[in-house]
């Protein structure tokens, strides 16, 4: 088995940028999307097209990000 | 390998897939994600869990040297096994590993640049199976502290600057913008960075497939915020994960003598009554010139 049509993209998710890694193994579409500083893994899904895996795991990066407070410094 | 001090500390992908099945070389994946593993991983490499087997789970605290020694016996590593670590967010927790290993004495421990992202990239084979190796009798040396920073020498740091400290956190955590990494729980009590303290974000010592970027680009992201290996450096983070990837850098890519990683790092500071604080735009501009 080997991870297929690896692909990353920069978007903003509730004002924070996010790096969205996607990619086929076997007949599986498996994406991951992580804060892009510092990198942390927010969220892992997967699905049957790249998009369906996508949405899903922005989805619930989406959730945790606006969860996030800034501070007045 | 890019002109760096100790280029025996790190491996190519090509290296590591002549040589996962080599009997003398242990393949271990540390990952932050730690359902990553699962999905797929170099065949023949096993897991170590950042969070339950990577650090005592009852004291914040690493590994002893007992749960060490277990830890390498039952993944079938010997005292003269070659160790090669990998992981992915750029081997942010393999650097976490790896410096464990040193502290522990482990002679051969290498990181596999690029990491898993690098492995995924480039299509190389994955596997499901998990490997059950022959466990071995581990005799770990004692604990190498020269290589770990406690607060008492932060503290000294920031006080009379008796080493440089770099937070290698983001540019909002060090200003005091956010409390933790966006998305993640907020772990402290205060934002901001210890006084003194010269912000050198982690991630800037790799490139975009996740290798490390050369030595020469190094030594000029360093020494641009004074951080030249002529005086001793302590690095921090939140919990010093980050921090001991960029230790890795300053200790084995660039070869500074005298480098530390205050693991209690900023949830430690961050948490502590009465401790100074430098927080804001202003403390921002520092960080950056």
């Amino acid at each position: 088995m080997k991870a297929e049509q690896y692909q990353e993209r920069k978007i903003e998710i509730a004002g924070w940028p996010v790096n969205v890694a996607s990619y086929r193994l076997d007949e599986v579409w498996h994406s991951k999307a992580d804060n892009v500083s510092p990198g942390a893994a927010l969220s892992r899904a997967s699905g049957a097209t790249r998009e369906e895996a996508e949405q899903k795991a922005i989805a619930r990066a989406g959730d945790l990000l606006s969860r996030t407070r800034r501070h007045p410094v | 390998m890019e002109n760096y001090a100790h280029p025996e500390v790190l491996v190519d992908t090509a290296w590591v897939a002549a040589h996962a099945k080599d009997p003398n070389v242990r393949v271990v994946e540390v990952d932050v994600d730690t359902k990553a593993y699962a999905e797929g991983h170099i065949p023949g490499a096993q897991a170590w869990a950042w969070n339950t087997q990577l650090c005592d789970t009852v004291r914040r605290d690493i590994l002893s040297q007992e749960k060490f020694e277990e830890l390498m016996a039952a993944s079938g590593i010997a005292p003269e096994t070659t160790l090669v670590i990998y992981g992915d967010s750029n081997n942010w927790f393999a650097a976490w590993a790896f410096w464990q290993a040193k502290i522990y004495g482990h002679k051969d421990v290498r990181l596999m640049n690029g990491g898993r992202k690098k492995w995924l990239a480039e299509g190389g084979e994955l596997s499901t199976e998990t490997p059950h190796p022959m466990p071995t009798h581990y005799r770990a040396q004692e604990a190498d502290l020269s290589l770990r920073a406690f607060l008492p020498q932060a503290q000294a740091a920031s006080a009379h600057g008796a080493a440089g400290l770099v937070d290698v956190r983001s540019p909002q955590e060090f200003t005091g913008e956010i409390l933790a990494p966006p998305g993640l729980p907020e772990t402290c009590q205060r934002g901001g960075h210890i006084p003194g303290a010269r912000n050198i974000p982690w991630g800037k010592a790799c490139n975009e497939d996740g290798t490390f970027k050369s030595a020469g680009e190094l030594l000029d992201l360093y020494g641009a915020e004074g951080i030249d290996g002529t005086r001793p450096v302590i690095a921090y983070c939140r919990i010093g994960e980050r921090s001991s990837h960029s230790w890795f850098v300053l200790k084995y890519l660039l070869g500074f003598d005298n480098v530390t990683n205050y693991d209690g790092s900023w949830t430690e500071w961050g948490n502590l009554v009465g401790a100074p604080v430098e927080r804001g735009a202003v403390a921002a501009a520092r960080g950056r010139s």
